[in-house]
């Protein structure tokens, strides 16, 4: 089955652009990260100074075979090693514990970044990419970000120290023997960028196919009845399987290759090797070094062998860091809404009038069809609005323009005769309390879900507001009361999930109200309790109320009818039932069968 | 681990074997390598030895070196082959397994957690098959080797290594002691701020309009910080073991070659034989110093596993627990029905798993073939549990229910399936196109473009469906985001009808429709659906008015059983709930 992905970059970008984006976003502990790997460098440097003594340490025994050998010289030379070792040990221990900060710092500012950008991006981005997407880089990706980057970047540092501390011994010994082993080197880290270069795209592949994966999983997991009711597992299966495919052919690949670097690099050490002892001996012979050199190349040419090693594998790691910090910066580099956040509060008393003056709203990308064509209402304060009409209307769409979720494609809205491209976005949600039809709440307390983010919540209110939605005596029977934690094994059903949002919009307390569907799925008994609490909210405050049940906004001050984005009719329900016209119909029609009880017309027809 | 490891596949199995002959064939040569190396030392440093001699050396080591570097990437193919198998089976297997589980246990693992279960940890345990086949094996293979090499050669010497490899392990083992329970820790606070944000995600809108970025980012914070917190811990814990292990490693060589010294210095160099004693105690003392050095680099390469085995043993544990929870709800061997569209309840309770009661008690009530029978009740009257149960998401826990004259326990999933078909209270839409969104799954008789199409008529979706650019081919972004609630809903209804079953469930499943939209639905359902059994659960009286029965319950009883009319004279509930919907004046029409 064909399934659209926008996601999947066509190609790769390059590994350089996303590690330097990576590092401008480490910039304010740039400091941290230099000063350890600094540390790794000094460690590494120390390191190479073992080797020598150790060889020194031979030298003293092989001197006094014949006589009797020098322990106190040994000693000495122990225990400089000894000194050496520990301070080594030690930077490289605090070099360690260093980065493990900045990882761990580094991981939760970029989570905290992508769980902030969720927030900032347009409501409309959602329409086109996953859930299970976006959680995938908050975790797996920035775990591997944390895991491989730094980590490389202190082997690539203290490598390097040890590398260039090499070179700079072996020129100083002997330049001709320096330059073979150099060749040697050479060679390997033309191999190893040629490889860098083919695994980089195995890596992005990897990502993008566990993305892929991933929020298939997610999808099929939440859908999981559906699934069931549906006999759908094995079609669901063999569409998992062909993800799961594609992800065990890109890890294949990926981790074959990475797998490569470590022999080919083994390989160009000992040829390095090889070809230092052919062309010493040759020079030896010719007598233009003594033997002593060469021994002391043998040691140079492992010791930085292994850097190079070291290097090539940094390399491999840094590349999952790419791959990784490519996806979070692409998710983290899409465009926002505008900060408005600085903009200074404009209405200091509200009045509560709301003037829609030749509203208009398309979609970005599909600017030909609007949702919205050309709205215009004027509503006074305190008034009851009720928008109505038949499904995909734009009723939601008309809500979501109010509250700036979605910005305008033309015309103005205005509240207290302030235009809301004016206002803060903040600051028009302050006006609004809002209910929507799917019932939100979170794992955590009853209480944390009711007072959700009011800092001073006062007790009583809290009781009050949940006493008149007709939750009170739910919430005693749980067995925690107001500190029951609700999660995903409370039973709890959708109609009192829904009374718990009206409730925590009662507790909000603000000067305008906006239900959307919100006593759809409250069963209308309950709905009786709700309405009348409602009632009790919107009164002296301008609300808008989209509901399908017309029974219970027949007391609204004005119905707006909605039909295909345009405003068909306007008035109060006396007077458009009166009219006769599209919503007199729409109103009868809730009835229809009610009413006719089997002689209608349509029954007839059977 | 281990018994996550014997789920390997049989290839698999003889690839690792492979592995390990290559994993041997790698570790001889490479012990052998600094044999030619100390060869070609010794042709250097003895005068009068041909360049010719030092060539042929150097071929043999290139020789070897190119034979453990072939062996190596061998071994490198054979592992990224078997740990990406692993996984992959692995993942398909807890995918199927999730697959066949419930309601119930869907909703004790939740999804959050079932899904880093089937992704990050099994990321988790194949990142450790992948190193831990190059390493784990090869570790061992190389210190017992290194060690024959080098056993029998000094007490004294092997006295020091093998105290620096206890001293090595006894802090290693205390450290892992230190970190292995965050492990756990860590992954359970990954859960946490994963579900955080997806709640995030959920309540979009929500979260906009009460301003809660804040809130909500404080929120994330306080799991995200606590989740640096104990990474922190582990991770400086952990910060101790490189740079010991390197200290431990230097110091070793120190302590070989001074112990040796004193050694050597034991013979005292009175005669030419003392003198040749110690000449041959001091190349002992080198070779030793060697293997001595491998064998402690096998231990290092240890290190390494156990570093990451903490995590991986986590993630498999988790994975486990996935694997050994069988659902609770069965799926039968299969029955022959005895009726077609028929529907009994007998004496059926249900309590939810940690319910202190049940929510529904001794319901026994028939659906007839054909028959439309609503349910009606306040909130949390157990009308979805009911037809929860009924398309057997929930196993009764009392009582039986039958289809088609058979207990509902005994038919397959699929005759189910095939059978039934439920739309639930929160329309459910996959990403897709409308037509996938239609035809998925599997139902008795094959779909059909006309199916299809009839189904979007009789939902009321064709208007809209056909007014779409790529009509029936039209993207449906993940839950349907891009539809609004009512479209979603009548897309998930046409959905069931598609399926063409003998018994459709409507779960609330017009709550999102407006009027006009819900009656020219049921309008059209009962034109076109006659044949067809219907279990409507709804709020609305409109709705379900002239059902042929109504059932109505309250606190999981039945409170009445009946037509409208009869409800309206006997049954107070019911008189209640419909009053409070339509005028007296409306109802009296009727």
């Amino acid at each position: 089955m064909q399934r659209r992905r926008q996601r999947i970059p066509e190609k790769p970008r390059d590994l350089k652009a996303s590690l330097r984006s990576l590092l401008a976003y480490c910039r304010r502990n740039l400091g941290v990260l230099l000063f350890s790997l600094l540390l790794a460098a000094a460690s590494a440097l120390l390191n190479i100074v073992s080797p020598r003594l150790i060889s020194r340490i031979t030298d003293q025994i092989t001197q006094g075979l014949a006589s009797g050998i020098d322990m106190g010289a040994i000693a000495a030379t122990g225990s400089l090693m000894i000194a050496i070792n520990l301070s080594s040990a030690f930077f490289g221990f605090a070099q360690h514990a260093l980065m493990a900060g900045f990882n761990q710092r580094l991981s939760r500012r970029l989570r905290g970044d992508i769980s902030g950008k969720i927030n900032r991006l347009r409501l409309s981005y959602f329409n086109f990419h996953e859930y299970g997407d976006v959680l995938s880089r908050v975790t797996n990706d920035v775990d591997t970000i944390a895991m491989s980057l730094s980590n490389s970047l202190a082997s690539m540092v203290s490598s390097a120290a040890q590398f260039s501390g090499c070179i700079l011994m072996m020129f100083l010994t002997c330049w001709p023997l320096a330059c073979t082993s150099l060749l040697s080197v050479l060679l390997s880290l033309v191999l190893i960028s040629r490889l860098v270069k083919v695994s980089q795209k195995h890596f992005v592949s990897r990502q993008v196919s566990l993305g892929s994966l991933n929020a298939f999983i997610e999808e099929m997991y939440a859908g999981h009845d559906l699934i069931r009711t549906s006999g759908a597992r094995e079609q669901v299966r063999s569409r998992f399987d062909a993800y799961n495919e594609a992800v065990r052919g890109a890890t294949f690949r990926s981790q074959f290759l990475s797998g490569l670097m470590q022999p080919m690099m083994a390989f160009a050490g000992n040829l390095g090797y090889v070809s230092v002892c052919v062309a010493g001996a040759f020079l030896a012979m010719r007598g233009q070094i003594t033997f002593g050199v060469i021994a002391a190349f043998m040691i140079y040419v492992r010791q930085f062998q292994s850097p190079v090693q070291q290097i090539g594998q940094s390399m491999t790691n840094l590349q999952s860091a790419a791959a990784a910090a490519e996806r979070v910066f692409q998710f983290l580099g899409e465009d926002e809404m505008e900060d408005d956040s600085g903009r200074p509060r404009r209405i200091s008393r509200v009045r509560g009038e709301v003037i829609f003056r030749n509203v208009r709203f398309a979609y970005p990308d599909k600017p030909d069809r609007p949702v919205i064509r050309d709205f215009s209402a004027r509503i006074l304060p305190g008034q009851k609005v009720a928008i109505v009409g038949p499904t995909g209307a734009g009723k939601t769409t008309l809500v979501n323009l109010l509250m700036r979720f979605y910005e305008l494609s033309g015309g103005e809205i205005l509240i207290d005769g302030i235009s809301i491209r004016d206002l803060s976005r903040a600051e028009i949600h302050d006006l609004f309390g809002m209910v929507l039809q799917d019932a939100w709440l979170f794992e955590g307390t009853v209480r944390e879900n009711l007072v959700y983010n009011l800092p001073h919540a006062d007790e009583a209110a809290l009781r009050e507001a949940c006493r008149s939605c007709g939750l009170d005596g739910f919430i005693s029977a749980l067995p925690q009361g107001y500190d029951t934690v609700l999660d995903d094994n409370t039973a709890i059903s959708a109609g009192q999930k829904q009374l718990m949002t009206i409730a925590r919009a009662m507790l909000q307390n603000r000067p305008m109200m906006i239900l959307d569907e919100a006593t759809s799925s409250v069963d209308t008994r309950t709905e009786q309790l709700t309405l009348t609490a409602m009632d009790r909210l919107t009164r002296q405050r301008t609300s808008f109320v989209i509901a399908h049940r017309l029974s219970t906004i027949r007391n609204a001050d004005l119905i707006l009818v909605l039909r295909e984005g345009d405003i068909v009719e306007q008035g109060t329900h006396e007077a458009l039932m009166a009219k006769g016209g599209f919503y007199a119909s729409l109103y009868n029609s809730q009835f229809e069968q009610a009413v006719s009880s089997g002689e209608s017309p349509d029954a007839a027809k059977e | 681990m281990l018994q996550i490891l014997r789920r390997m596949k049989r290839p698999d199995v003889f690839r690792a074997l492979s592995a390990l002959l290559f994993i041997s064939l790698q570790v001889w040569l490479d012990l052998a390598l600094p044999e030619i190396m100390s060869t070609i030392t010794r042709l250097i440093i003895t005068p009068g030895s041909s360049l010719r001699e030092v060539w042929s050396c150097g071929a043999r080591m290139l020789l070897f070196a190119l034979g453990s570097g072939a062996a190596s990437v061998a071994v490198g193919y054979l592992a990224a082959r078997i740990s990406s198998n692993f996984s992959y089976s692995l993942r398909g297997e807890v995918f199927s397994r999730v697959s066949e589980f419930g309601a119930r246990e869907m909703k004790s693992f939740s999804t959050a957690s079932l899904i880093t279960r089937t992704t990050n940890d099994i990321t988790q345990v194949q990142l450790l098959i992948s190193m831990g086949l190059q390493v784990v094996v090869r570790a061992p293979i190389m210190a017992v080797w290194a060690i024959l090499k080098i056993v029998g050669k000094s007490w004294q010497l092997s006295l020091v290594v093998a105290g620096a490899v206890l001293l090595m392990l006894c802090v290693i083992l205390f450290l892992m002691r230190l970190v292995l329970p965050r492990f756990r820790i860590i992954q359970h606070q990954i859960d946490q701020v994963n579900r955080i944000a997806r709640e995030n995600l959920t309540g979009l809108r929500i979260v906009r309009a009460f301003n809660a970025e804040d809130y909500q980012m404080a929120k994330f914070d306080r799991a995200s910080a606590a989740l640096m917190k104990t990474q922190l811990y582990t991770s400086r814990r952990l910060a101790v073991l490189m740079p010991f292990i390197g200290l431990s490693m230097n110091v070793l060589s120190l302590a070989i070659y001074w112990t040796g010294a004193l050694l050597i210095n034991g013979i005292a160099p009175v005669s030419a034989e003392a003198v040749a004693a110690r000449i041959s105690l001091f190349s002992e003392v080198v070779v030793f110093f060697t293997y001595a050095m491998f064998v402690v680099l096998s231990f290092m390469m240890l290190v390494l596993i156990f570093m990451m085995l903490p995590r991986a043993q986590v993630s498999a544990g988790r994975i486990l627990e996935v694997l050994s929870t069988s659902p609770e709800v069965r799926e039968g061997s299969g029955a022959h029905p005895l009726e077609k569209g028929t529907l009994s309840f007998r004496h059926v309770s249900f309590r939810y798993p940690d319910a202190l009661r049940d929510c529904l008690h001794d319901l026994t009530f028939e659906v007839r073939s054909g028959e439309t029978v609503a349910f009606i009740g306040a909130t949390g009257s157990g009308k979805t549990t009911l037809v929860s149960l009924a398309a057997r998401l929930y196993d009764a826990t009392g009582g039986k229910i039958l289809l088609d004259g058979k207990d509902i326990r005994s038919y397959t999933f699929r005759q189910l399936s095939e059978r039934i078909a439920l739309v639930s209270q929160k329309a459910v839409l996959l990403s897709g196109s409308i037509r996938e969104n239609l035809t998925f799954g599997n139902a008795a008789a094959p779909f059909t473009a006309q199916d299809c199409e009839r189904a979007l008529d009789i939902s009321q979706s064709l208007g809209f469906v056909s007014s779409l650019q790529d009509g029936m081919d039209a993207h449906v972004a993940q839950g349907g985001a891009n539809f609004s609630g009512g479209q979603r809903q009548r897309l998930s209804i046409a959905r069931a009808l598609a399926r063409k079953p003998e018994i459709l469930i409507f779960d609330d499943s017009f709550s999102a429709l407006d009027y006009r939209t819900d009656a020219a639905l049921r309008r059209r359902l009962e034109e076109e659906m006659k044949g067809t059994t219907r279990l409507i659960v709804a709020q609305r009286i409109g709705t379900i008015r002239h059902a042929d029965r109504i059932v109505v319950l309250e606190e999981g009883r039945i409170a009445g059983i009946g037509t409208h009319d009869a409800l309206m004279r006997e049954c107070a509930v019911y008189r209640e709930i419909a009053l409070s919907q339509l005028s007296r004046a409306e109802l009296e029409v009727g």
